[in-house]
């Protein structure tokens, strides 16, 4: 109830259960907190062909349930919890969800990073109506349609890729003259006979009433203007961290990343641990991400081990 | 431990638009994963409201006229219906005290 925990896991994709998996296997009994995206990013994919160990690919949603599994079977505690507030400013800290509440000695923030929206006129309306962040939730509702797909990385080039099983059409849009993707992913999304790309353009405004008609697209080298009726846009424009609980209370960068003190991942708070897309401007991966959970249950390990024998 | 019902496309109109209590259907797919995280908290605010308010779960895949005939673009989408209208819409997975923010207005 108030008891007070060795440490406390936020946030559950691959840097949360990884860093419960090794905390457990250290006997620190960790809590894992979900928080309301459970599994992370990776239950909005369907196939992942890069995380190492999997020659034939596995589904995000298959591949989190297994760390999952993992992670409990080795005494974590795992709870489908969104934590609402914390509390760096004292030791033990204190995080809440709700109503309820609990202390740890050590935390690990793991609550890596959310899609981005382009913040024009209409797209906050029409939500849920035509505009998208996630291909895989709502490509289903748009079967022989005409889509636009807005962003230039990886994730726009999965989403266009995966919504031409439903669409008639995908645009990709993108503001500049070539893609940042991997160059498997933008070739595959190329060569993709339904799939076009519209450069130098970014997306001005979105179009419609009760549902999504269309959109106006500035070009950016040459200011010209122009509508093209679409049945819906999804973002894939990067994404942002998940920082918001933490702000005041620890470091973050201009971007919002919780900072940590590489190679370690210790945070500008003694006892607080961050790993993943949460810290990660530059790498985003899985495997990254579950690589540096590891580093995070190690250090915590280390920290009250020497805590302890500090007196 | 199901508090919530179920209401297909030919049902819809006798359980939710002549409903006298205020009804949130929760429309959701096997496939879509947030869907899962909202339903058990749309559970525990039907029990929480009691008799006060009818919670029914619609299946997007088997019933396709309700889905279109009130727009359902994106799952989870919950619709409130009081007197056969719709007053209230909250789309994609939120946490619940969001959810109660757009509800509670209209369940005095």
């Amino acid at each position: 109830m108030d008891d007070i925990r060795n440490v406390l896991i936020i946030g559950s994709g691959p840097a949360g259960f990884t860093a419960a998996l090794y905390a457990a296997r250290a006997s620190l009994e960790p809590l894992v907190l979900k928080g309301l995206e459970a599994g992370g990013q990776l239950m909005l994919t369907t196939d992942v062909e890069n995380y190492p160990g999997f020659a034939d690919g596995i589904l995000g949603p298959e591949l989190m349930e297994q760390m999952e599994k993992q992670a409990s079977r080795f005494g974590a505690e795992i709870l489908p919890v969104h934590v609402t507030e914390v509390d760096l400013s004292t030791r033990p800290f204190a995080v809440r969800a709700g109503d309820q509440q609990w202390r740890a000695r050590a935390i690990v923030i793991s609550t890596g990073a959310t899609a981005r929206w382009l913040g024009v006129p209409g797209e906050e309306r029409l939500r849920g109506r035509g505009v998208s962040a996630c291909a895989t939730c709502d490509g289903f509702f748009f079967r022989d349609r005409e889509l636009i797909v807005t962003g230039g990385g990886d994730t726009a080039m999965e989403e266009a890729t995966f919504l031409t099983k439903f669409a008639s059409s995908v645009t990709l849009v993108h503001r500049r003259d070539e893609f940042r993707a991997s160059k498997v992913m933008a070739e595959r999304a190329l060569a993709n006979p339904k799939i076009r790309v519209v450069w130098d353009t970014v997306i001005e405004e979105i179009l419609g009433t009760d549902a999504v008609t269309g959109v106006r697209l500035r070009n950016v080298k040459t200011g010209e203007v122009h509508e093209q009726a679409t049945d819906g846009v999804f973002m894939a424009i990067g994404h942002d961290p998940t920082t918001a609980l933490f702000r005041g209370q620890l470091d973050l960068d201009d971007e919002g990343y919780v900072r940590v003190q590489e190679p370690r991942t210790a945070t500008s708070v003694p006892g607080v641990f961050a790993a993943g897309d949460v810290t990660d401007t530059t790498y985003r991966q899985a495997v990254t991400a579950a690589g540096q959970g590891c580093k995070a249950a190690i250090d915590v390990e280390r920290f009250l081990e020497a805590e302890r024998h500090n007196g | 431990m199901a508090n919530i019902g179920t209401v297909n496309d030919s049902e819809f109109q006798q359980t939710v638009l002549d409903s006298d209590t205020p009804v949130l259907v929760d429309f959701w797919a096997e496939w879509c994963v947030p869907c899962h995280m909202v339903t058990p908290i749309v559970e525990e605010i039907g029990t929480e409201k009691g008799d006060g308010l009818k919670v029914v779960k619609l299946n997007i895949d088997e019933n396709p006229q309700a889905t279109q005939t009130y727009g359902v673009m994106s799952i989870p989408s919950l619709i409130l219906f009081k007197g056969g209208q719709e007053v209230a819409r909250v789309i994609g997975a939120k946490p619940k005290d969001a959810i109660l923010r757009d509800l509670e207005p209209h369940l005095v």
